[in-house]
């Protein structure tokens, strides 16, 4: 074809792909992310969701489509603005712009079909757009993709995702052959007809960048192909998935609600592989009873959910907590109060879970801050739950739940899987609640155990499981219940500080932000700055040793996506103000006077936004 | 190769359990209580069938019905206002081999647990609900309840109930996947028994409304009904609740039902004077749901870990 190109080498690249539902944007991505991940790049991919269901066409509300990072390391979060975007319309990326996902000279390659329209409106709008994209410095190419996909198939709506793969393959330099694979793969129920179509549209793109395009990158890769490493590639609802065949509990009981869903209708589809069952409840209560019922006769069970779910689930959480159940809660938590913002991330449910129970309920909860994690702490999780006879929390974000990253591929593991039931006889006399003293953990009948018949209670009982109302049992059941954390507690190591141990700076993460949050810590430090960061695994209980670490910082600040009031905002003082989630919980805990840095925008946390903040706070010497 | 094998022998029950196995803590019901009678009847047909204690579960959730489980001497799940379907399926999903009693009331089940009950319907997992219906709250202290006759007079409603009450009956016949529905009274032991067992004998989800007397709150409420059996319409038929004649001819008021007429089933069931009792409706060919819940839970260690294997390469780059 053309002269040779000339590629720029750059390190890394925010790609997006913009458009209306049903273009098939996010499947054009996720292939590009997985060519790219199969060639050693790190990537992380985040998929953007439409807030409604059918949002109209050509709408700024129904962007619809999938960001790519891809670098020459390891990535761990969606990163800032975008440096390449393909657009199949110009209203879409409206709403991109109002969330700051572009900068000035961010390319756009946008369709220009709408030039031509046969209605007037949309032509004047495609025009007064473009005027508007390049006066904001966006740099926009026009680029004809109907016009190029009609060539091949009369219905260019539906092929025209494999021409914008193909042009992005080119722009990258992706590997073809991989690409052909990938899309084979992708159409592989739908017969040689629709896949030869579908690799000749991929063809026609990478063709057409070839000839029409000048900018051209090589983002070289971090780790070799033939590396001895294995990788999988998932979402943190996959992870979540997979982790939950991993740990060999066979029963999930769900209810659907967005953003966890997606955890459920993988397994939906795998489950079977390791003689598991989903069920679809009738609620989310009922899915919570179905779980701590199956649970209760000794298969562990494990039920996902998020923030609405778990307010339906508290009663019956607190039953798990007050009658030592064993049970997985998996909470993909997403924007509140209320229905909140379905499809959007937040760190919100923190102190639901650990508080949102009338009374004293202890529970673990614990957090998740990579989609590797997702996988692995869900068999944490039930590991948990049946060694400490209590519920346990597991929380990631919709952050994680739509991101998607590879990592390294964990063994299947005999010890990893749940133990058949115990059915060998009760030893007589011994009561439900045989607690020990000092740790609060006491062994569990299963239905089936000869001798082990007790009558499991919600109400206040003694250790033999019968009801109580006097003065002593009631005590001596919190005490022992509160006591197990404290044991779990014991057995826990401080959090690893990620810098020096002492220093201006000390900022606190959980869950999903870790990437970025480290991202922007290690440039600061790069730059001399006095700042470190740690991030909580386990938020109930809470890893030893924090106050210590606090006490080597200047200043302490938590980064949370929760909502918390602005230090000076009208009317707030230091007494009143409310602070982020887990800054609460710190500050209750150490005594520690914690600053707290929050937003509720319903995104994941920048990196560009934590280095500015965190850079303006140590310049002015109060961090 | 011929006649008895030559290691045939009669299978010598190793242990047998007496009325007293299936005794727990005793019973609280306040004097006169009909759920005493019901309480009798389960652990007699616990004891006639041989159940081992240790592999029934009696769940309940909550309401004077619910202390049932208290004083069982099986294993136990005393729950939630309301939950204790969702929790009994759950008990049932992977250990189908256990034998699910539930206890729950008027208020329990056709109130706080009412979306409950109409999906356990749907599901018609294997066991045995009774429904102690008293057409009021009795633990709480005299509320109305979802069955209170319009006009009765509670603390909630002191110038009596406002809405005309809830029929379990045509609800529950209404149902996809309805199973086995019948209707019993707490004072007739025979009746309750015979009713009992043959909803415990059914497999699938079988729902027993007892009506029933509550002593404090609604005293002489069914007197009537007690004093006069013209009252009561007993439904008799081949396939129905097996019943002597010296038991059926105290009835004067009869009424043949073949229990598969769902048409007739719902005629019957809408009307409360005379107070129909027996078997409504039984299907015997409703799938439970235990059949898909369960499939795999005895699958080996070595598959799972193949199946694992397998999800991960999916995944692989």
């Amino acid at each position: 074809m053309g002269n040779p190109i000339s590629r720029q080498e750059i390190n890394e690249h925010i790609v997006e792909i913009v458009s209306d539902s049903g273009e098939g944007a996010q499947k054009a991505g996720q292939t590009f992310g997985t060519i790219s991940a199969k060639m050693g790049n790190g990537v992380w991919t985040v998929e953007i969701i439409p807030a409604e269901i059918k949002p109209p066409a050509r709408s700024p509300a129904g962007a619809s489509g999938i960001r790519i990072r891809l670098g020459s390391q390891y990535m761990t979060n969606m990163g800032d603005a975008a440096d390449v975007v393909v657009a199949l319309n110009e209203q879409v990326l409206y709403s991109r712009i109002a969330t700051y996902a572009y900068k000035k000279g961010t390319v756009i390659l946008l369709e220009s079909k709408w030039l031509t329209d046969p209605n007037p409106e949309i032509v004047e709008q495609y025009k007064t757009a473009l005027q508007e994209f390049r006066d904001n410095g966006l740099i926009v190419h026009e680029v004809q993709m109907e016009e190029e996909c009609l060539k091949l198939t009369p219905k260019p709506r539906l092929g025209k995702n494999m021409f914008v793969l193909g042009m992005l393959c080119h722009i990258y330099d992706r590997d073809v052959e991989k690409a052909y694979h990938e899309i084979k793969n992708t159409f592989i129920h739908k017969g040689t007809k629709v896949i030869e179509l579908n690799q000749q549209l991929f063809q026609a793109g990478y063709d057409f960048a070839e000839n029409n395009l000048e900018f051209h990158y090589n983002v070289p890769p971090w780790r070799t192909e033939d590396s001895e490493e294995k990788m999988i590639v998932t979402s943190g609802n996959q992870a979540v998935g997979l982790g939950v065949m991993a740990s060999g509990m066979d029963m999930v009981a769900m209810y659907p609600i967005t953003p966890a869903t997606s955890a459920s209708h993988y397994l939906a589809e795998v489950y079977h592989m390791v003689g598991g069952f989903i069920h679809q409840a009738e609620d989310e209560i009922a899915a919570a009873g179905f779980a701590i019922g199956s649970s209760f006769a000794g298969k562990t069970a494990c039920t996902i959910t998020s923030g609405p779910g778990l307010a339906l689930k508290t009663e019956l959480l607190a039953l798990a907590v007050m009658a030592e159940v064993p049970l997985v809660v998996c909470v993909v938590q997403r924007g509140g109060p209320s229905t909140g913002l379905p499809t959007k991330v937040e760190q919100g449910d923190l102190l639901a879970s650990l508080y949102g129970e009338p009374g004293d309920a202890p529970k673990i909860v614990i957090a998740a801050a990579t989609i590797e994690e997702c996988l692995h702490f869900v068999i944490m999780a039930r590991k948990l739950a049946e060694a400490f006879r209590t519920p346990v929390i597991l929380l990631t974000d919709a952050n994680l739940a739509t991101g998607v990253q590879p990592y390294p591929r964990p063994e299947a593991k005999a010890e990893w899987l749940a133990s058949p039931i115990d059915q060998s006889e009760w030893t007589k006399g011994m009561p439900a609640f045989d607690w020990d003293e000092k740790t609060g953990l006491s062994t569990r009948p299963i239905v089936g155990q000869v001798d082990g018949q007790y009558v499991l209670t919600g109400l206040a009982h003694t250790q033999k499981s019968k009801v109580a109302y006097d003065r002593e049992s009631n005590q001596r059941g919190c005490d022992m219940r509160s006591r197990k954390l404290a044991t779990l507690s014991s057995t826990l190591k401080p959090p690893k500080i990620n810098g020096e141990a002492e220093g201006d700076l000390l900022v606190i993460g959980w869950g999903s932000t870790l990437g970025a949050i480290e991202e922007a810590v290690g440039k600061l430090q790069a730059k001399d700055y006095k700042v470190s960061s740690i991030h909580l695994r386990f938020l109930s209980p809470l890893e030893p040793g924090l106050k210590d670490i606090f006490a080597k910082f200047t200043n302490v600040l938590t980064i949370e996506i929760n909502y918390s009031d602005k230090a000076d905002a009208p009317f707030i003082t230091p007494e009143n103000r409310r602070y982020s989630q887990l800054a609460t919980i710190l500050r209750a805990q150490t005594l520690v006077d914690i600053d707290c840095w929050s937003n509720v925008y319903g995104q994941p946390m920048q990196p560009g936004l934590i280095y500015e903040e965190l850079q303006s706070r140590l310049n002015q010497g109060e961090a | 190769m011929f006649g008895l094998k030559s290691d045939w022998s009669l299978d010598i029950k190793t242990r047998y359990f007496a009325l007293g196995d299936y005794a727990g803590g005793e019973a609280r019901w306040c004097p006169g209580c009909g759920d005493h009678g019901v309480l009798t009847v389960v652990q007699r047909i616990c004891r006639d069938k041989q159940v081992p204690p240790e592999k029934t579960v009696a769940v309940s959730g909550i309401g004077c019905s619910s202390r049932l489980p208290h004083y069982m001497g099986t294993y136990g799940f005393h729950g939630l206002h309301g939950r204790a379907l969702p929790i009994a399926c759950g008990i049932k999903s992977r250990r189908p081999e256990l034998d699910i009693w539930v206890a729950t009331g008027d208020g329990d089940c056709y109130s706080i647990g009412a979306g409950h009950w109409i999906h356990a319907v749907r599901y018609n997992m294997n066991m045995t609900v009774l429904v102690f219906d008293n057409s009021v709250y009795g633990l709480t202290k005299k509320q109305t309840s979802p069955t209170t006759p319009i006009g009765y007079k509670t603390n909630t409603h002191p110038e009596g109930a406002v809405l005309e009450a809830h029929n379990p009956l045509t609800t529950t016949l209404g149902i996809a996947n309805v199973s086995f529905v019948a209707q019993t009274v707490d004072w007739n032991p025979n009746h309750l028994y015979a009713t009992i067992k043959a909803a415990h004998d059914h497999k699938g989800f079988s729902l027993v409304n007892i009506i029933q007397r509550c002593p404090v709150f609604l005293p002489n409420f069914f007197q009537g009904h007690q004093d006069d059996p013209g009252r009561i319409l007993l439904l008799t038929h081949e396939n129905g609740i097996p019943l002597e004649e010296k038991f059926t001819k105290l009835f004067p008021t009869q009424q043949e039902h073949d229990p598969i007429n769902m048409v007739d089933a719902y005629d019957i069931a809408s009307k409360r004077e005379p107070l129909p009792i027996g078997l409504l409706y039984r299907n015997t060919e409703v799938p439970c749901y235990e059949e898909l819940s369960s499939v795999g839970k005895d699958m080996g260690m070595e598959e799972k870990l193949a199946g694992i294997e397998k999800a991960y390469d999916q995944f692989a780059i």
